[in-house]
């Protein structure tokens, strides 16, 4: 009841948010065709507008633009003029949906047995240098470790193509350079979590049975301590997502966060407001998903 | 622990206890010297070094060597003279976005834990939501398109370089604008606990307003807590700004921010020679005034916020 609540209420929501994201891409100066060849007579470009309804008032077109989402259609890019929206978001989502799952497996991966270790070696030297590349991870940002991967990898010792995407090789660099950041985020996630487990009742009852420190970590620690990883896999997605312009910028990847930057700097109206939504609407719902998984690992969670 | 330390410790205020504590955090103490050091030798450089950030000469691409440090770029300027000035750039922009979140959270979350009941809730529900949408998103799509109209609204009177200062404004507004949530929540939920307590019920008996009992009986007790998240916030913004200046959404040619510094040097990479220098030593630099910050932020919260961890 309470999911179906949250559903209904994305309706309004995303509707704000186009009205927002429409207006603020209205109100600056300058519009799609600016910057085409120069000598567009006043006469082409009117037929232009005309063409895409760019000459009527606003509210108007916002109306036209909304009958066209309700049916599925983002409406024609206005830069990009062989192509629609919706033709640049099916081929361009799958490709950053893809780099953000390989890189929440990655952080996952790498994240979570460095948590476990940092925790299970509290107060030695294990731990330090473990927490301290955990936090190293968090402040070295993707567009320093692209770069240098690439440098490294591509460029030195040519084991990895420096860009584009292609094969299974071209996805490894950009993965590491998405995915490192909330590696660090898991670990120390993991690490807090774990620390405050071992003081529970239940630890010290496993420890009077004479468990092993092994056995008690892994069966008994390990399940409470993994809750606040999952809770925030949900953000994780969502910073996986919204992050990977700058990845795909670097390694020319064919996502849509290219297209983002692009276009908002062309003033593709059309295209804004599209993967604006694109992007909302996936946040919401990844929110929701996470949500709904909580409420099932821990049954105590409850929502009303 | 002994008694007497017991009773010194319970004679002392809670933020007095809190520099008690954070004194005995030898990272965060050696990332605040390390700070200050880079603070005091970011506006000390001008005066001590031999070239200008923005000065330009035939030796380009020179790796690190005694006469240029950290080399010298694709135009010959000395890296290292323009490492310092971006980082007077990021530092501001980190600085002055900070406070602009500081204002907004601050304000948001005393008004929502003061009043409470239905207000509180609309106003919290608003920051779920926000937390929700892709704010850097929000952020490319209104600095680009704000950006002209802005330019357009402002009288003449900036000058030539009106376009590098709005755009630094936009920046500083535009991530502010996006950073106070978290803020909000916190100092909310402090207000909700201060407002219940004795000496609020006190000095609303003596007749103090509204806006006297927050900003001095209730704010006070908040701000330890509102300097950790602070802390937490800059280098957030950093991060962001060197982020969009990146991806040329940011600070703009001539100017330099450490940001823009490492995007330029991966505009060079190419098959044929590597100058690691252009990316490494940018790098470096915002890593480690991160990493600084970071590790002060974490001793600030676990000495004002023992909860916390």
């Amino acid at each position: 009841m309470y999911f179906l609540k949250r559903l209904i209420l994305m309706v309004p929501l995303l509707l704000l948010i186009s009205i927002l994201a429409f207006v603020l891409v209205r109100v600056a100066p300058g519009g799609p065709f600016d910057r085409e060849r120069k000598p567009a007579s006043p006469e082409i470009e009117r037929n232009l507008k005309a063409k895409y309804h760019l000459d009527e008032p606003g509210w108007k077109q916002y109306l036209r633009y909304l009958s066209g989402l309700v049916q599925g259609d983002f409406g024609p890019s206005l830069k990009y003029r062989n192509h629609s929206v919706n033709d640049i978001i099916r081929q361009g989502l799958p490709v950053s949906l893809t780099l953000g799952m390989l890189a929440f497996c990655f952080a996952q991966g790498v994240g979570i047995p460095l948590g476990f270790y940092t925790a299970a070696r509290r107060g030695q030297w294990g731990d330090f240098v473990g927490s301290f590349v955990a936090i190293l991870f968090i402040c070295i940002p993707g567009f320093v470790v692209g770069p240098l991967l690439i440098m490294a990898f591509a460029i030195h010792w040519r084991l990895f193509p420096a860009a584009l995407w292609e094969t299974p090789w071209h996805a490894i660099l950009p993965t590491v350079a998405l995915g490192l950041y909330f590696a660090g985020k898991i670990a120390r996630l993991m690490r807090e979590g774990m620390l405050g487990t071992m003081h529970e009742g239940f630890i010290t009852t496993a420890r009077a049975k004479g468990l092993s420190e092994s056995a008690i970590l892994l069966k008994h620690v390990f399940r409470l301590a993994i809750l606040p990883v999952v809770s925030y896999s949900g953000p994780l997605l969502a910073d996986l997502l919204t992050g990977s312009f700058v990845v795909e910028n670097i390694f020319q990847i064919p996502g849509i966060g290219v297209f983002l930057v692009n276009s908002s700097l062309n003033r593709d109206y059309t295209m804004v407001v599209g993967l604006v939504l694109v992007y909302a609407a996936l946040l919401l719902i990844m929110n929701l998903l996470v949500d709904a998984g909580y409420s099932l690992l821990d049954p105590r969670v409850q929502y009303e | 622990m002994e008694a007497a330390d017991f009773n010194a410790q319970r004679s002392k205020s809670p933020n007095q206890r809190a520099w008690r504590r954070f004194k005995r955090n030898l990272p965060a103490l050696i990332s605040l010297a390390l700070f200050l050091l880079l603070l005091a030798l970011i506006f000390l450089w001008p005066m001590l070094s031999a070239y200008k950030p923005e000065e330009l000469s035939e030796a380009q691409f020179q790796p690190p060597s005694a006469l240029h440090w950290c080399g010298t770029d694709v135009h010959g300027r000395d890296l290292l003279a323009r490492i310092m000035s971006g980082a007077r750039v990021s530092l501001l922009v980190g600085a002055v976005g900070a406070a602009v979140s500081l204002l907004i959270g601050v304000m948001w979350g005393a008004v929502a834990g003061y009043i409470g009941g239905r207000l509180d809730g609309v106003m919290m529900r608003v920051v779920d939501v926000l937390y929700s949408l892709p704010s850097i998103v929000f952020v490319i799509v209104l600095i680009t398109t704000l950006e002209d109209l802005v330019k357009a609204a402002l009288p003449g009177g900036f000058g030539a370089d009106s376009g590098l200062s709005v755009r630094l404004l936009l920046l500083c507004v535009g991530l502010g604008a996006i950073s106070w949530l978290t803020m909000a929540r916190i100092v909310r939920g402090q207000v909700l606990t201060l407002r219940a307590r004795g000496f609020v019920d006190a000095s609303r008996a003596l007749g103090a307003g509204h806006a006297r009992i927050v900003w001095h009986h209730i704010l006070p007790n908040v701000y330890g807590i509102i300097i950790v998240y602070l802390t937490l916030t800059v280098p957030g913004i950093i991060l962001y700004e060197s982020f969009l200046s990146y991806l040329g959404l940011g600070i703009q040619p001539p100017m330099a921010s450490w940001g823009s510094l490492i995007a330029e040097g991966a505009s060079q990479l190419n098959p044929i020679r590597i100058y690691w220098w252009l990316i490494v030593f940018p790098g470096v630099a915002l890593v480690a005034a991160l990493l600084a910050l970071n590790f002060l932020g974490d001793g600030l919260r676990d000495a004002f916020d023992p909860r916390a961890t």
